[in-house]
């Protein structure tokens, strides 16, 4: 079971993720973590004919890959926990019509895989599953329909504009198992700090994770500096600045701060102007490389956080600031000391 | 948290890099001078193929809104603009990729509710305040021409 210290609960027994896939396509596919990747697109249709039916296939592709891995079937699964950034969630809820399996989708825009990885991580330390899947995508040319503008217009996009990863990742979660283990999660308030700038949203976003960290270190009474990495999900590149700024104010020094929008592409070599963004970007970099090199232990303790922009289009329009949203987990290669071996 | 939204305004303005304006501008010159250039080129030759200036001023508008819609379609268009920004956006070329994209983007939605209710999406609010400005003027012209002698 867990225990809850403030807004973060701590498990007595750390759920074990016990495998993880990572799907994603062309650009992807040419930036600096491709290697890591379980499968990579060179056509970002998947031989389908609309974007929306191409996000469906790269979830369950990304799923049944996991379930490979863990060498598992679907009828082993109690509850997949997924989302994207769809109006209404279509992308998971057509990947699962497809699959007998119960399905909780979820909403938190680029902050959902934390958010499912944390949900999923407290059922199975309640023991209330033994198998559950959690999953985000995102697909750039669904995205630029729905919240930008067609793919073959011509526009500009500006510096602070984020480039939304077509990708998808995914986390089987057990109760018990080896590893990389779920010690803790804290999940995030709303924060809006007044920013209503659509192609800014590494700003927008920034105070959230924030927020969420300096949480996380007054209810553990943990530094920033115990952890080998913190990892958030998608500030990019102007978003990562300001969230160091904000933290200095508080007096906590992020120096071992990496972000899933900067690692996912080459920022200048790819032209994604300020980095990657989109519910696939940290759910893709968290099983293509933060859950790998905690399974290698060229790490032991990390934060990884997924941060979300709670806009809509007609928000938007209407002139309303963009909340933000982050979510938060400690993630940790082996048990810690005195907890018996899953 | 210490910082409040007013001083988080204020790191944002400084943490957010600006658009390079001067080689923004640069690139919007040279490619629109250009499409420019080849409308100019293209009535030149209308009008040596013999038409009548006013028809070869039609054609070459014409040239150029279906050369722009071959390029978008072809997805050159974009790739261009991404570059070109007002050089591409503000010629006749540009409204006719703001028409062709979404015709384009929303087929798979149905030719009426996709193609048909998509396809004026970005232009228009170009063609319906670019109307209200012609008959604002066209009311101001009725009011002020006697007294331009005319």
């Amino acid at each position: 079971m867990a225990t809850r210290r403030g807004d973060t609960l701590l498990f007595a027994k750390p759920p074990s993720i016990t495998a993880f896939g990572a799907v994603g396509g062309k650009k992807e596919g040419e930036g600096p973590l491709a290697a890591g990747f379980d499968l990579l697109f060179e056509d970002n249709t998947l031989q389908q004919d609309t974007w929306e039916k191409a996000e469906s296939t790269l979830q369950r592709h990304c799923l049944e890959l996991t379930l490979q891995k863990a060498q598992t079937t679907l009828d082993k699964v109690n509850l997949v926990l997924a989302g994207d950034l769809q109006n209404q969630c279509t992308a998971s809820n057509y990947t699962l019509r497809g699959l007998d399996v119960p399905f909780a989708g979820l909403y938190g825009a680029c902050s959902t895989m934390a958010e499912a990885v944390a949900l999923a991580a407290c059922l199975a330390s309640a023991g209330l599953v033994d198998r559950a899947a959690a999953m985000t995508s995102s697909h750039f040319c669904a995205a630029e329909r729905q919240f930008r503008t067609p793919l073959e217009y011509g526009g500009k996009r500006t510096p602070t504009a984020q480039w939304t990863a077509t990708a998808a990742g995914c986390c089987l979660v057990q109760p018990a198992g080896n590893g990389p283990f779920v010690r803790a999660v804290t999940f995030g308030r709303v924060r809006d700090y007044e920013v209503t700038d659509i192609n800014n949203m590494g700003a927008a976003m920034a105070p959230a994770a924030a927020n969420t960290i300096l949480q996380y270190l007054r209810d553990t009474g943990s530094r920033a500096e115990d952890f080998d990495a913190v990892y958030t999900g998608d500030l990019g590149l102007v978003g990562s600045q300001l969230l160091k700024e904000l933290l200095e104010a508080e007096g906590v020094s992020l120096d071992n701060h990496a972000d899933c929008g900067l690692l996912l592409f080459d920022q200048a070599a790819q032209q994604v102007q300020a980095g990657g963004s989109g519910a696939g970007c940290s759910a893709s970099v968290l099983c293509a490389h933060v859950l790998p090199r905690l399974r290698a232990g060229e790490l032991e303790r990390v934060l990884f956080l997924s941060t979300g922009a709670l806009m809509s289009q007609t928000t938007f329009l209407q002139g309303e600031s963009i909340p933000g949203i982050a979510h938060l987990l400690e993630l940790c290669a082996t048990k810690p000391e005195g907890e018996a071996a899953g | 948290m210490k910082t409040d939204p007013k001083q988080y305004g204020s790191l944002v303005k400084k943490a957010s890099p600006p658009s390079p304006v001067w080689k923004d501008c640069l690139w919007a010159f040279v490619v629109g001078g250009g499409i420019c250039l080849l409308g100019e080129a293209l009535r030149k030759a209308y009008a040596a193929w013999g038409f009548t200036l006013t028809d070869a001023g039609a054609m070459t508008s014409a040239t150029l809104v279906g050369l722009s819609a071959v390029l978008t379609a072809l997805g050159w268009y974009q790739k261009l603009a991404a570059k070109a920004g007002a050089g591409t956006l503000v010629p006749i070329t540009g409204f006719a990729n703001a028409v062709v994209s979404p015709a384009i983007e929303f087929r798979c939605e149905g030719l009426v509710t996709g193609v048909g209710a998509k396809m004026f999406l970005i232009a228009g609010p170009v063609i319906v305040y670019g109307m209200l400005a012609s008959v604002a003027w066209g009311v101001l012209w009725y009011l002020i021409r006697p007294f331009m002698g005319g």
